[in-house]
């Protein structure tokens, strides 16, 4: 569960800028599951107000992202106030407040085994990839309370929301002329999406808990490109008048 | 024309009779001339030589983006985790001014290790510097107080137990170890309570501790010299004027030659700020997105980066109580540096090779371990790895006095040389 991933996101420039200082090294990964990369992308706009509406409506009956305030959201993806109070805001009344949930946690503690956790930062304590791959890897299990199980987290006791959408899975154990053992998922029944449509319909929620992660991502590279511009141009007048000033000195 | 001259001449006349007026009951000519215009370093100070004044950098840039982050943290057990995540979101420029002050905490230890690495090869503990070197010390000891107890404050899984494993190191003092730990933390676990008094010791107790302490480096620094990298005495040759002669003022050409540094460290700074905050994992751990919980024990606790080779050392040995009293050891043993060494030149430019091996030996062995330290430790091969890189650590200190006399050294030149 604690395993670390490198974001993709880390920029070279600053990886590269202190990769000489550091022991730099990579993460094994602790899931069962070999993650499979997200490749969201937080300049999209349109998926990012579609991660928003996916997310309102099958995420949030039970997982709360309270650290988010719907002014922000709606200021931050283009919604307008109309928009949001008609279309995302069914626990909430005023769009100052923030994305909780009506269900109180001790109730869900004793439904679920324990209580959704809140996902303001998930993307950022667990990963993008890892949402991704969590989201498309249930597959039917009889038995199991939820009667599902997943390759990622297993037993989870949060039960496949999106079957109607994906369809069903089953785990095929195939053992190959090694004797390894390869465990894949087979769509036996189709969902009401294509396995295309599915999978970006997860992209587009794994997007929106990216934005919700860390909602300013954008502004900050942007703003960054500014300063390092600054920096690089005023280093260039601190060079020469350091040259000014220490040309009397001889080597 | 004539006018505005003569205004402007009454203007400077005026200000130098305000500077007369302060320097009658305040010393501040002779303070700058002391302390800046007229104090000399060599003048062939190489690259190494700017990370004290980087870490002076990162000292004000901790100290007023820790004031305005103050002005929004709760410090309440209930309240410090969201707090965090308001500065973060509501609070405006809040995320610059923590994502600088995170930042800024891997920056510190990263100029510090450098800058004490400079003092290792070009002999800068030697006497008369030894004070000087233990005032530097004693700002590394401060600065993993700070460092140290600041994790906790954002009260996330890897604040919550980090502390749990550091604060129970205490533990390991005979008699009183386990009253120890809980006067430490004030409560039977790390709690409510323990955040409260580590957010005052970092916020107040710490930070004042340490710019005293910067204060007197740099008066010790100032009473002895700044040495070179040549490892000579500069005060040695003076030329008529009673100004040494490979001297040149701390201001304006030192204060001119850092600036050019400090903008370049500010572009690799801005670098991660802006670019990765988190620096993979680095800087600020995945993990610690997650609210503390008490319940839940991490998998895999590990400090974070600049603790790590401390932290490995622990691991190396398969008793706590030895393995806490070898990472004291650790630390002490660079506090006896200047009495260890017994080699009269101080450069590593003039020294045998016994000496090169052994601080490159050293070197490697402490980014391993610094690297083993982030590792999980349940591969057999990175604890014994850790093993023999702490026997390494401690070797090179251990017979240091021995192959320091048996080193066969270059003769130092009577004047500062330039390499490249």
């Amino acid at each position: 569960m604690f395993n670390k991933m490198i974001s993709p996101r880390s920029s070279l420039l600053a990886m590269a800028a202190v990769v000489m200082l550091l022991p730099v090294t990579g993460f094994a990964a602790g899931a069962g599951a070999v993650l499979q990369p997200a490749n969201n992308d937080l300049s999209n706009l349109p998926s990012l107000q579609r991660g928003a509406r996916n997310f309102v409506n099958y995420c949030m009956g039970c997982h709360s992202a309270k650290y988010v305030r719907y002014n922000r959201l709606g200021a931050d993806l283009s919604i307008s106030d109309d928009q949001m109070i008609n279309n995302l805001m069914f626990a909430a009344e005023k769009t100052t407040e923030t994305m909780t949930v009506a269900m109180p946690a001790d109730d869900a503690a004793r439904w679920f085994g324990q209580a959704p956790p809140d996902l303001s930062l998930v993307a950022r304590s667990l990963g993008t990839d890892h949402i991704y791959t969590f989201l498309r890897t249930f597959y039917v299990e009889e038995g199991s309370p939820t009667g599902a199980n997943n390759l990622v987290l297993a037993n989870a006791s949060m039960p496949n929301v999106l079957w109607s959408l994906q369809g069903e899975q089953r785990l095929v154990v195939e053992t190959d002329a090694e004797g390894h053992k390869n465990s894949r998922l087979e769509l036996v029944s189709p969902g009401s999406l294509s396995p295309e449509e599915f999978d970006q319909f997860v992209r587009d929620i794994v997007n929106f808990l990216d934005y919700v992660g860390e909602p300013m991502q954008l502004e900050r590279q942007r703003l960054g490109g500014w300063v390092i511009a600054f920096l690089l141009v005023f280093g260039v007048f601190a060079y020469l008048l350091k040259e000014e000033i220490w040309t009397d000195i001889e080597k | 024309m004539s006018s505005a001259r003569s205004e402007a001449a009454s203007g400077a006349s005026r200000s130098s009779g305000l500077l007369d007026w302060i320097d009658a009951r305040f010393p501040l000519s002779k303070m700058l001339k002391e302390h800046a215009t007229e104090y000399y370093a060599a003048k062939n100070f190489n690259v190494w030589y700017v990370f004290g004044v980087l870490a002076m950098v990162v000292l004000i840039i901790q100290l007023l983006t820790g004031i305005f982050l103050t002005m929004s943290y709760k410090p309440s057990a209930e309240d410090a985790f969201a707090s965090v995540e308001y500065i973060m979101r509501d609070v405006e420029w809040g995320w610059l001014i923590r994502y600088i002050h995170s930042t800024g905490a891997s920056a510190f230890f990263i100029v510090v290790y450098l800058h004490m690495f400079r003092g290792m090869m070009y002999g800068s503990y030697k006497a008369p510097r030894e004070l000087l070197w233990i005032i530097g010390m004693l700002i590394y000891l401060a600065l993993m107080a700070e460092a140290f107890m600041g994790y906790l404050l954002p009260w996330g899984q890897m604040s919550y137990w980090g502390a749990q494993v550091i604060v129970s190191l205490f533990g390991a003092v005979p008699a009183v170890g386990d009253a120890l730990v809980e006067w430490i933390r004030g409560d039977y676990f790390i709690s409510d309570i323990t955040l409260n008094r580590f957010f005052a010791l970092h916020v107040i107790a710490v930070p004042l501790a340490l710019v005293m302490l910067v204060v007197m480096h740099i008066l010790a620094l100032h009473e002895t010299g700044s040495l070179g990298p040549d490892g000579i005495e500069i005060k040695q040759n003076k030329g008529p004027d009673g100004i040494p002669l490979d001297g040149v003022a701390f201001h304006p050409y030192l204060t001119s030659k850092d600036l050019v540094a400090i903008v370049v460290f500010l572009i690799l700074f801005s670098a991660v700020v802006f670019f990765a905050p988190e620096m993979g994992g680095y800087f600020l751990e995945h993990a610690n997105f997650e609210p503390a919980n008490r319940l839940k024990t991490p998998e895999h606790i590990a400090p974070v980066w600049y603790f790590t080779p401390f932290y490995a050392i622990l691991r190396a040995v398969p008793s706590k109580g030895l393995g806490a009293l070898l990472m004291g050891l650790a630390i002490v043993a660079l506090f006896l540096l200047p009495w260890l060494d017994r080699c009269k030149v101080k450069s590593i430019r003039y020294r045998g090779w016994i000496f090169k091996v052994a601080l490159m030996l050293f070197a490697i062995s402490f980014l391993a371990l610094g690297y083993l330290g982030l590792q999980p430790a349940t591969e057999p091969v990175f604890v014994y790895a850790a093993r023999i890189f702490t026997a390494l650590y401690f070797a090179f200190f251990l017979f240091m006095p021995v192959y320091t006399r048996l080193e066969k050294t270059k003769p130092v030149p009577e004047r500062v040389v330039y390499h490249g």
